[in-house]
């Protein structure tokens, strides 16, 4: 039996802006971590990742980081990818101000 | 000032050309990620939490008013109207397209600058004190040497793909202003004999295993510096552990090794290499030591420099703190402080840059230094153009009189932008500064240098820092580990780590113990943090930071 999965997402950087994305269930990817995918097995999460890596032209360096069910989609878990939702806490740039459309 | 050879020109250009068209390529989906990310990180390009980042070399910190207006074009055009100087006399632009690049790097170019070998498994920007050429106690210009390293170092067919990052600094004064003794070589100009040389040190490193350089050579002649630099990296580029990248590091290779069989295959290698030098490099030498002779001083009536300083005691504190001695006694060298309390430690904004750079044409013989401390530094004015400077700094919000004391802190990046960050740096020094503008007791504490790094790289230097922090993730959740006694002086120290860490609001109050305890045990206002620390020893400290501890033991 395989061990419970922690439920994922899958994240990357924007190639023409850097800034970060998620993949969405319907093989798009969105500025918004609430719009992702949460994946919950990880025999699926492979294979979101397989698709991730073919889209070269969009995502950079995809990966799989844990998230959890929040009340609007999924939310992130560490500290690092929480600021990847919102921008730097000394400026107010980046998806904190811009929006994470 | 160094400017650009038709060759050096030329290079550049080339360089620019060809990343243009790599970044073409990348967008039009010829080259992969994996095979574009080499290019862009050999010209500086990074991939950060929320954008691409771009690093800029300032070659041994120096710049012109020119080249100080370019990166504030650069900045209000293709960024977000601010640039961030770091402990390596970069500057780095946090939020570049990636379409915006190449025109980046052709405006850089335009002003003699580039962003070659600012990342990657090279010898990297070659850093120098930041008084160079000014200091009143200096032996002699350690700028065209770093130069001279420059010009060998950029695209050295040997030497791209080394075991890990090689980093050079250079000081030509005993006082060491930059923190040579941290870095993979450390050059000291040294004169003996009539004759100028260097003493070498190898093997100094911050980062997981902070190491102190140790000398490999007390005294090598000023014309054997390539051939003799060159037989050490190429001596380590053969050793390097490049299975492992945590040992990869020149530093580990000394450890492993030990100096004396380094020096003695540096010594070796030296020997093979040396007549292949013909002396070309000294006349090229020459020909840069030339572009680096000492501005035309002159001489100006110091009459309301001295009124201002009797009347003023804002401009009085700022000359007392702010303003170093020249080799000249009517001149000065005038650090600008980009630490106001609350800011960003090392951030400018386009006007900023605007301003410091009218201020350099204008009064300065039209130099510009970047510390290693994240500040800015004009080194040849007037003293009686003091007045003058310091009201425009007014202005420009950039007149905190803090030099060298509890607020001027270096901090990295941290997770507020880089993506091997384990915590955050920036607001850590922003809360630090603020709460002691709140106590008003910077001035009472006096000369105090708190580093600050946003993980184990250490790129805010924490080891050398007389308290350093280092944010750590523990368990998803910033920690604060302090360091205590660091010094990254000529009596270069690794701090010691006082005990377990902090949490993110815990470590202002941490720092404040630390203080009022400094403030309760020096002998008297004259004996400074560092001094207090190594009379006493780290007990009373360590008592101050963790008094829960102290109360168990005591009951
Ligand atoms: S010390 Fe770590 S967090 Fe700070 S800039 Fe360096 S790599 Fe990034």
């Amino acid at each position: 039996m395989s061990r419970e999965y922690t439920p994922k997402v899958i994240t990357a950087n924007h190639l023409m802006l850097g800034d970060a994305i998620w993949l969405t269930e319907d093989d798009t990817w969105s500025r918004d971590i609430a719009r992702a995918e949460l994946l919950t097995d990880e025999a699926h999460a492979d294979m979101r990742m397989l698709f991730a890596k073919g889209q070269p032209q969009i995502a950079v360096g995809p990966y799989l980081a844990e998230a959890e069910q929040g009340a609007l989609g999924p939310v992130p878990v560490h500290l690092r990818e929480v600021f990847r939702t919102r921008g730097p806490s000394n400026r107010d740039h980046g998806k904190q101000v811009d929006g994470a459309i | 000032m160094y400017h650009y050879s038709d060759f050096d020109e030329a290079f550049v250009r080339t360089r620019v050309d060809q990343f243009r068209d790599q970044v073409a390529r990348r967008i039009d989906g010829s080259l992969t990620e994996d095979e574009f990310k080499p290019l862009r990180l050999m010209n500086g390009l990074y991939l950060q939490l929320h954008a691409y980042m771009l690093r800029v070399a300032i070659p041994y910190g120096t710049l012109n008013s020119r080249q100080m207006r370019q990166l504030a074009l650069i900045a209000a055009r293709w960024d977000k109207g601010y640039g961030h100087f770091t402990t390596r006399q970069n500057i780095q632009f946090n939020w570049p397209k990636l379409a915006d690049v190449p025109d980046i790097l052709d405006a850089l170019a335009d002003v003699d600058m580039h962003a070659i070998q600012t990342s990657g498994n090279t010898i990297r920007n070659v850093t120098a004190d930041h008084f160079a050429g000014a200091a009143a106690d200096e032996i002699a210009d350690p700028r065209p040497f770093a130069e001279l390293l420059r010009q060998w170092s950029t695209d050295h067919p040997e030497f791209q793909f080394l075991p890990r990052k090689f980093k050079i600094a250079i000081t030509g004064a005993a006082a060491d202003r930059a923190v040579i003794a941290a870095h993979d070589i450390g050059l000291q100009v040294i004169e003996r004999d009539g004759a100028l040389g260097f003493r070498v040190l190898v093997g100094g490193g911050l980062g997981r295993t902070p190491m102190i350089g140790k000398v490999v050579h007390d005294f090598l002649p000023q014309s054997d510096l390539l051939p003799y630099i060159e037989a050490i990296v190429s001596v380590w580029n053969l050793l390097g552990r490049r299975d492992n990248k945590y040992k990869a590091r020149i530093k580990i290779t000394v450890h492993e090794h030990g100096i004396d069989e380094i020096a003695r295959l540096a010594e070796q290698r030296f020997s093979e290499i040396r007549p292949g030098f013909s002396g070309v490099d000294q006349q090229v030498l020459r020909d840069i030591e030339a572009q680096f002779a000492a501005p035309d001083f002159e001489t100006k009536p110091m009459d309301c420099f001295h009124a201002a300083y009797d009347a003023d005691p804002v401009f009085r504190s700022w000359v007392d703190i702010n303003v170093s001695a020249h080799k000249r006694d009517d001149h000065a060298i005038v650090s600008i402080s980009l630490k106001k309390p609350g800011a960003t430690p090392g951030d400018a904004t386009a006007a900023q840059m605007d301003v410091m750079a009218a201020l350099a044409e204008g009064f300065g013989h039209d130099e510009l230094r970047i510390s290693h401390e994240q500040n800015v530094i004009l080194p040849h004015v007037a003293r009686a153009d003091l007045p003058a400077i310091h009201a425009a700094l007014k202005d420009a919000d950039l007149a905190s009189a803090n030099i060298g004391l509890i607020s001027d802190i270096i901090a990295c990046p941290g997770m507020d932008y880089c993506a091997l960050a384990t915590a955050r740096s920036i607001p850590v020094a922003q809360e630090i500064a603020t709460r002691f503008e709140e106590l008003k007791l910077e001035h009472e504490v006096g000369p105090l240098k708190i580093k600050i790094s946003g993980c184990i790289n250490a790129c805010g230097h924490h080891h050398v820092g007389h308290i350093g922090i280092l944010g750590l993730d523990r368990a998803g959740v910033e920690n604060y580990q302090i360091t205590l006694g660091g010094d990254g002086t000529e009596d270069a120290v690794i701090g010691t780590r006082a005990g377990p860490g902090f949490a993110y609001d815990e470590i202002v109050p941490a720092i404040e113990r630390l203080i009022q305890a400094y403030l309760g045990l020096r002998e008297d206002a004259s004996e400074t943090f560092l001094q207090t620390y190594r009379r006493t020893g780290i007990a009373p400290f360590k008592a101050a930071l963790y008094p829960e501890k102290e109360n168990a033991r005591a009951a």
